[in-house]
């Protein structure tokens, strides 16, 4: 366990990016990343808890086979709400929002993003969107499901559809921006001898991300456009009735979608890798392969949305065409997780909670994903398709996944944004805790899910309801896992131990400043010369 | 090494980037990365045309007959000569001829409003002939369902693209009043530049878009047929 | 079977076996490379653990050797997986020429079916063990899904169209249905039971009950009651095509197009007959959307498959099916 030194210059007196000025107007007319990044978190945050709790309500409804806590009606809002807002809220901007927005320009040796005010903008956006859809939720909320599907949400959903679509769609553009922001930037703003193999692969996962959210978010905006449209006019476009093809809106809405996820899962693999490294004090083991797999996914991913579509009426070529791009989709993740493990091997492994938060990503994507490979296989999609095997497969990933590679993140960045430490025990015993609840809440959902148990259902069979207590009981533990770094975190700013600038001697531009940072990043614009992670060829100290 | 000492550095220089080489590459690719995702925005509209296009032609001929190519026409010139007088403003600025520019920006707004102001009348047309779903719609013969379809598409999509175009003419306005105050040099136009790629964009999607509301069985006796 | 704590679902249906199979093999792969996996990261966290704060450890970067290894065989096996899930795939897609069709309508928030004998259900489906059944199906409102955990199947329900699904029941039983796409408020309540009888049993089933009219005789009448025996003439000398063996086949269409006569060819070509005329025809057909409901819509639909070719009568194929020789004569 390294020790921390403290620096000789208190950091009261030091000016950085926290106290370089004061006020309400200095927050929210800023223009400096690392500001906006924790105007995201406040939000995120905010929404993330939010969404858990209509996730509480969820499964406490589900602790009995009747639908005996709410009405129907209100269940089928909880679950929309808890996706629209976990989904489009919180997974899709968290890592990029908060940590890319932070550590973005630090990381490649820039003062900034390519366009800040963009950047704040965005933030803007993002929070009218959420206003919005919050507005919907307290007049009464949804009940569409987040994926809206017509004609249901066209013609004969009776909840505020229209406002939820639109605070969806101008939230999209938060996306779009803050992608266009990132591309720019990792293509016009790398530090002298900071060439694309040098990057750190957090950067190279950002990259791939940005891509999905440019090319991808439009398309589900112009979507949204036309539902609002057809709610509002009932113009036929998605209405049988008029002509119109229902699943059309599908088609367009998944195209979208599917990318999504990757944009969800991308930048948490970002992450793994740089906890990976600097917890084994090695290289990573295939840096390129890793590098070109980001890119990979990002591409192929645009190219698999039909797997949602197996049962919907598309054709069987269709079909088989989605279903094989969807293996090949697979291999690149695959590709990713032998590295990191590999990247273990004769390492130097030390347990800290960022550690243990990697640990954790490695298992529970691995299942994920492999999960994934069932829901490929046409024959077999056909069995679980809207079944709660779904469920437990993108909570794996997106909860398993990304949120862990979030906490993590989090967890490692966390002495550089504040320039305080977490307590270390508290750390870890939350890491264990997550773990633990969170297996217990959705490993008995793939059971469920074989067994026939349909998603969205209010009420459900007798025989299902011993799983689903074990489900709720896993998702009361997971729920403690998450409220404790709120606690410590938040008591680290006050308490917790001062930070130097290398608390972990981590290789990587944004430790070679102090932290926390001062506005402009570095004093002066580092000039790189070496690869990334370069543990294993000198000592890099913990100062 | 980029210490920024003020005798060194142009005003316009924002204070993130190190060079105004850096700056103008930025804003240039960011401008080309934004144009790639409004290609994805519209085209989730063309692919909703084609899908119905395809499945339902014949009523979509019909309907196409309704609009009138004249004016759509003429918009269309409209439209390219307002291109060819932004490439000029854009020249304008890269050779420093400051009221040339403001002129050239001036006519790519009246182009632009032309444009707007036809496509109001035709909107109005569509309302008198009842032709417009969701607010005032009924169509004759049996054709009807799926001629809403084609016009929900019309109004969807040219919608779309006049939005884009008032955007483009709040723009205008902005860069008209920059202009004036000489604030777009030789080295410095590169809003000049990135709004010329805009606007050219602009009027692209409308290349696409006329003849494929406008101009599909044209050729056509009215009605029925392929 | 309704009791208790199930950790799997029962195999009632002739593909069970087959899904489940595939099923296994999946759960097998993703143990052994999750414990393969765990057990690694497990392993390597415990034996390189950091023992000095000093300590350098090797400066490995990778290997290519590796990689092409952890890509090919992963490639490999997902290709084994693709064709094996698409032949079961193909399997459940393709029903046999022989299988019963059933006529299902799913509307917020219950299923109603119409066998051809003219028995029809609400929430429960009775089929007989050993005979394969079609379900052809459609929606009144909005998109539900037909879902038989036992037998493995489903397919979502759509408005404006039909889909399909087959099945064989090869176990006796009552079996859940649940609506699988989430379709409004009472989504979890639109469930009911399939229960598969021996066809002794099922015959008695059938034949109790109140003495109903075939789905054939019905759509014999609505033909003659619309009026559509007056164009659709089985000398085919009237304004429209004699449907005689029309199903199943291919025909032209006057823009040039093929199409397969098809349950949805026949429904769009009752519903809004404008779009897709048989090519020699005139346009004249009436649209009747809004004129028949969507059980109306079913008993037309088995008439008119129903029809043999003059020339090749087929003695049909589901009893008590009154195709054939009484037709031929009946024509004005």
């Amino acid at each position: 366990m390294s020790t921390l030194r403290v620096p000789t210059v208190p950091v009261e007196t030091r000016e950085h990016y926290l106290n370089a000025d004061y006020g309400i107007r200095s927050w929210l007319l800023t223009v400096d990343h690392k500001r906006i990044a924790l105007l995201y978190l406040a939000s995120i945050t905010l929404f993330f808890f939010l969404g858990g709790f209509f996730a509480v309500l969820i499964r406490l409804e589900l602790l009995t086979p009747q639908g005996d806590m709410v009405q129907s009606e209100t269940y089928n809002k909880l679950f929309t709400m808890h996706g629209v807002i976990m989904v489009f809220f919180f997974l899709i901007p968290s890592i990029p929002a908060v940590l890319g927005n932070f550590l973005v320009p630090l990381m490649i040796g820039a003062k900034d993003l390519a366009f800040p005010r963009i950047n704040l903008l965005s933030w803007y956006i993002y929070m009218i969107g959420g206003l919005l859809t919050f507005a919907a939720v307290v007049a009464g909320g949804v009940d569409t499901g987040w994926t809206f599907y017509t004609p249901y949400s066209s013609t004969y959903s009776n909840g505020y559809v229209i406002v939820t679509g639109l605070g969806v769609f101008i939230t999209g553009f938060s996306s779009i921006l803050t992608g266009l922001n990132f591309l720019v930037t990792i293509h016009k703003m790398r530090a002298p001898g900071l060439t694309w193999f040098r990057l750190p692969l957090f950067i190279w996962a950002h990259y791939a991300t940005s891509l999905i959210m440019m090319l991808g978010t439009p398309v589900v905006a112009i979507t949204l456009v036309l539902l609002v449209l057809e709610r509002a006019f009932r113009i036929g476009i998605f209405d049988p009735t008029l002509g119109g093809d229902p699943v059309l809106f599908q088609h367009l809405f998944w195209f979208y979608s599917h990318p999504a996820v990757y944009i969800m899962i991308l930048p948490g693999m970002g992450i793994v890798s740089e906890l990976i490294s600097c917890f084994s004090r090695k290289y990573v083991f295939g840096y390129h392969f890793i590098a070109f797999s980001s890119l990979g996914i990002a591409v192929l991913g645009f190219l698999v949305w039909g797997h949602h579509l197996f049962v919907s009426g598309q054709s069987a070529y269709a079909g088989l065409i989605f279903s094989f791009l969807s293996f090949l989709v697979a291999i690149p993740s695959a590709i990713k997780v032998f590295n990191w493990t590999a990247t273990l091997y004769k390492g130097s492994i030390s347990y800290q909670a960022p550690m243990l938060y990697a640990f954790g990503f490695i298992g529970l994507f691995a299942i994920g994903g492999l999960t994934g490979l069932f829901l490929a296989a046409l024959g077999l999609d056909v069995h679980v398709h809207d079944t709660y095997f779904v469920v437990a497969h993108f909570h794996y990933i997106m909860v398993g996944g990304a949120v862990m590679a979030y906490l993590g993140g989090m967890h490692f960045w966390w002495p550089k944004m504040t320039g305080r430490m977490y307590p270390e025990g508290w750390a870890r015993f939350s890491a264990l805790i997550v773990f633990i609840g969170f297996n217990l809440t959705f490993l008995p959902q793939f059971i469920l899910g074989y067994l026939g148990m349909p998603r969205r259902y209010h009420a459900y069979p007798p025989e299902f309801q011993v799983l689903n207590v074990m489900s709720t009981a896993g998702a009361s533990i997971l729920a403690a896992g998450y409220l404790l770094p709120m606690v410590y975190f938040l008591w680290s700013l006050k308490y917790g131990a001062i930070a130097g600038p290398n608390p972990w001697g981590a290789t990587g531009l944004e430790w070679r400043t102090p932290s926390p940072p001062p506005t402009e990043n570095f004093k002066q614009t580092p000039i790189v010369t070496e690869e990334p992670y370069e543990y294993s060829i000198r000592e890099i100290k913990v100062v | 090494m980029s210490d920024t000492t003020s005798s060194s550095h142009p005003a316009h220089l924002a204070h993130h980037f190190d060079t105004v080489e850096q700056q103008r590459e930025s804003s240039s690719l960011g401008m080309w990365v934004f144009l790639a995702q409004e290609v994805m925005f519209f085209g989730g509209l063309f692919l909703a045309y084609l899908v119905y296009r395809s499945s339902y032609a014949a009523a979509f001929a019909e309907a196409s007959h309704h609009l009138d190519v004249v004016l759509g026409g003429i918009n269309t010139v409209i439209l390219i000569g307002s291109s060819l007088t932004m490439a000029l403003a854009v020249y304008c600025a890269q050779t420093g001829k400051r009221h040339l520019l403001v002129l050239f920006l001036l006519a790519t707004m009246l182009l632009g409003l032309a444009f707007l102001g036809i496509k109001a009348v035709e909107y109005h047309h569509k309302y008198v002939d009842k032709l417009i779903p969701g607010i005032a719609f009924s169509y004759p013969g049996p054709n009807a369902q799926h001629a809403q379809l084609f016009f929900s598409l019309y109004f969807a999509m040219t919608g779309m693209h006049a939005l884009h175009m008032v955007i483009g003419f709040a723009l205008l306005i902005w860069l008209v009043n920059d202009a004036r105050k000489g604030r777009f040099t030789p080295e410095y136009h590169s809003h000049i530049e990135n709004f010329g790629l805009y606007w050219h964009f602009v009027d692209i999607v409308w290349i696409f878009l006329f003849p494929l509301l406008y101009l599909i069985g044209l050729h056509d006796a009215a009605g029925g047929g392929h | 079977m309704f009791s208790g704590f199930p950790l799997f679902p029962e195999q009632a249906s002739s593909v069970a076996a087959d899904v489940d199979n595939l099923y296994f093999f999946l759960l097998a792969i993703t143990a052994f490379f999750s414990t393969l996996i765990a057990g690694l990261v497990i392993y390597f966290a415990i034996r390189y653990r950091r023992r000095s704060e000093v300590e350098l450890p090797e400066p490995i970067t990778g290997s290519t050797k590796l990689e092409t290894l952890w890509t090919v065989i992963p490639a490999i096996i997902v290709m084994v997986i693709f064709a094996w899930s698409a032949k079961v795939f193909l399997s459940l897609h393709r029903a046999p020429a022989d299988a019963t069709p059933i006529y299902v309508v799913g509307k917020q928030w219950m299923w109603k079916l119409q066998h051809l004998e003219g028995q029809r259900e609400i929430n429960e489906l009775h089929v007989p063990v050993g005979r394969s059944v079609k379900l052809i199906m459609t929606s009144e409102d909005v998109i539900h899904s037909f879902y038989v955990p036992a037998f493995r199947v489903k397919a979502d329900v759509l408005p404006g169209r039909y889909t399909s699904i087959w099945f064989k029941a090869t176990k006796p039983g009552e079996y859940h249905l649940f609506c699988a796409e989430y379709c409004g408020t009472k989504h979890s309540g639109m469930i009911g039971r399939v229960v598969a009888m021996e066809p002794g049993a099922y015959e008695t089933w059938l034949g109790g009950g109140p003495r109903e009219q075939s789905m054939t005789a019905r759509g014999e009448f609505l033909f003659q009651s619309f009026s559509c025996n007056t164009c659709h003439r089985s000398d085919g000398k009237g304004r429209g095509p004699a449907l005689e063996g029309i199903f199943g086949k291919t025909v032209d269409l006057q823009n040039g197009q093929k199409v397969a006569v098809d349950d949805n060819y026949l429904r769009e070509s009752i519903l809004a007959p404008a779009s897709k005329v048989l090519a020699g025809y005139q346009p004249v057909m009436p649209a009747f959307q809004g004129l028949v409901n969507e059980e109306a819509l079913a008993q037309l639909l088995a008439y008119i498959k129903s029809l043999a070719p003059q020339a090749a009568r087929l003695p049909g194929s589901t009893p008590s099916h009154e195709a054939g020789s009484e037709r031929q004569n009946s024509k004005p």
